[in-house]
């Protein structure tokens, strides 16, 4: 256990010695699918939810197909899949883009993610009380207004812990990123797994890495829902 | 409850004993049948190949009666030291982390690692070549550990993948400039195939004991020094009467005994 932290613990946390590996890598991808996901998720929830069917229908059929299939295989189509096409390879930029691995993951990852994350605002904007809808348009509040002001503070709030639960999971999903040769967590700990032959080792720091992350977003999560929630916490007798 | 104890710890050091005198009427080879032509499956379920074969004569010659036990390649290790099987005879290279755990027999054949590129690139496997470019090998396998020791320090981009066949798509693509592969392995599994269509071998066979080994062999328990004994001979004696060289050209056109 001592010699593998002492010969791994760089390649655990941010270097194998010429790229990033590991911790790194994973918080990276975390990170960066998980913002691109929270963006695009706000437009789409409220398309989703439109009266328009021409609005959310598209959404609801790119959302079923990204929930409806597995996050492995989304990885593969990306990277794999679409790198095979000739035109793909034929157009630069295209070229360009999907040759690289962290590209094809980020793109899988972030539109995976963005469409659970659409899915959990859209239910939370739905779940809007209409007393909230009400007063907005009794002071006059056009549309985008309404949404701005009220609706979306409102149901962004309600929607943390579901959300909270959603990067958790998004976490423990980028450990599939090796599939597209990112080099994240579970990579080193299979490269010392192939190099010791001591599994319960590598895998037990593995996982003792990812606990720790969870700890840390958990607590995160903590902290925002006590400052934005409170309005929902029952009053102290 | 002592006298319990005494009787069970009695009965285990005869049982034990009687295992350690056992004279090899018998012996059990784990195999993971998933690597022609080395070892696989016939359509009739019969197990083929060439370590298959080699292991059969080896049997024939310690007047043995052959038990072959299949098992996942990543749990030969713990399997053989639990005494599932006495051998591992599935194309296991023998090196020093093996080495730390268990035996090995006499090495049965040493196939060469080589580099494969697009026909006519001009790549050779050197760093100075390679310089730049980008080269896929397998993850764990002892090629990843050459190209990380001899070229990722020359500025070459050494790529590791999950699986060989993954290394494989990307070459096919044109992701990877190169990639580093067991050279039966590359000619079986591609070159031979039509996605292996304009490319080949670029350069010759590399040589280096310490990352590469020195060969694959069959692994064994470290007590049972009886049995590494008594199929050294057989392998020698295959060897030296030429029945190695009978097995081998049934499956090969080139020497896989190597250096």
């Amino acid at each position: 256990m001592i010699d593998i932290i002492q010969q791994y613990w760089k390649a655990f946390l941010w270097t194998d010695g010429y790229h990033l590996s590991g911790l790194a890598v994973t918080m990276w991808l975390l990170v960066v699918s998980i913002a691109f996901g929270f963006c695009a998720s706000i437009p789409l929830a409220i398309a989703r939810v439109s009266r328009s069917k021409w609005l959310s229908r598209p959404v609801w059929l790119f959302s079923y197909v990204f929930r409806g299939t597995p996050l492995y295989i989304q990885l593969l189509f990306f990277y794999t899949g679409m790198y095979s096409l000739d035109i793909v390879r034929d157009v630069d930029i295209l070229n360009h883009f999907f040759r690289e691995g962290y590209n094809c993951t980020i793109l899988a990852f972030g539109l995976n993610t963005c469409a659970y994350t659409t899915e959990i605002f859209a239910g939370a904007i739905k779940a809007t009380p209409y007393g909230e809808i009400e007063a907005g348009r009794a002071y006059g509040m056009n549309k985008f207004t309404l949404y701005r002001r009220v609706i979306i503070p409102s149901a962004l709030r309600r929607a943390l812990p579901a959300y909270s639960n959603e990067v958790i999971l998004m976490l423990h999903a980028t450990t599939v990123a090796f599939t597209a040769t990112v080099p994240d967590i579970l990579k080193v700990a299979r490269d010392v797994n192939a190099a010791t032959y001591d599994s319960f080792d590598a895998f037990g720091l593995a996982a003792l890495i990812y606990l720790c992350i969870t700890f840390i977003l958990v607590a995160l999560f903590r902290k925002a829902e006590s400052k934005w929630l409170a309005h929902l916490r029952p009053m102290k007798t | 409850m002592r006298k319990v104890i005494t009787a069970v710890s009695l009965a285990l050091m005869a049982t034990s004993f009687g295992a350690f005198a056992k004279d090899w009427k018998e012996v059990r080879f784990g195999v993971d049948a998933s690597y022609a032509p080395f070892e696989s499956k016939a359509p009739d379920g019969k197990l083929v190949g060439f370590d298959i074969d080699l292991g059969n004569e080896i049997c024939a010659r310690l007047k043995a009666k052959c038990v072959w036990v299949e098992n996942d390649f990543d749990g030969m290790i713990p399997a053989l030291k639990a005494k599932k099987f006495d051998g591992v005879l599935s194309s296991m290279s023998i090196n020093e982390a093996r080495l730390k755990e268990i035996n090995f027999s006499a090495k049965l054949f040493n196939t060469p690692t080589r580099m494969v590129a697009k026909a006519g690139s001009g790549l050779m496997p050197t760093a100075a070549s390679l310089k730049g470019k980008r080269v896929g090998v397998e993850q764990g396998t002892i090629q990843e550990a050459y190209a990380k020791a001899h070229w990722a320090p020359g500025g070459v981009e050494v790529v590791p993948y999950q699986n060989q066949s993954l290394v494989l798509a990307d070459l096919a693509s044109g992701r990877l400039d190169a990639s580093l592969q067991d050279a039966i392995q590359a000619d079986e599994g591609f070159l031979k195939k039509p996605e292996g269509k304009g490319f080949a071998f670029a350069g010759g066979d590399l040589n280096d004991p310490k990352t590469l080994g020195t060969g694959a062999g069959i692994g064994l328990r470290k007590e049972d020094t009886d049995l590494k004994a008594a199929i050294d001979k057989a392998i020698a004696g295959m060897l030296k009467d030429g029945t190695y060289k009978k097995i081998e050209k049934k499956y090969f056109k080139f020497d896989v005994y190597g250096k």
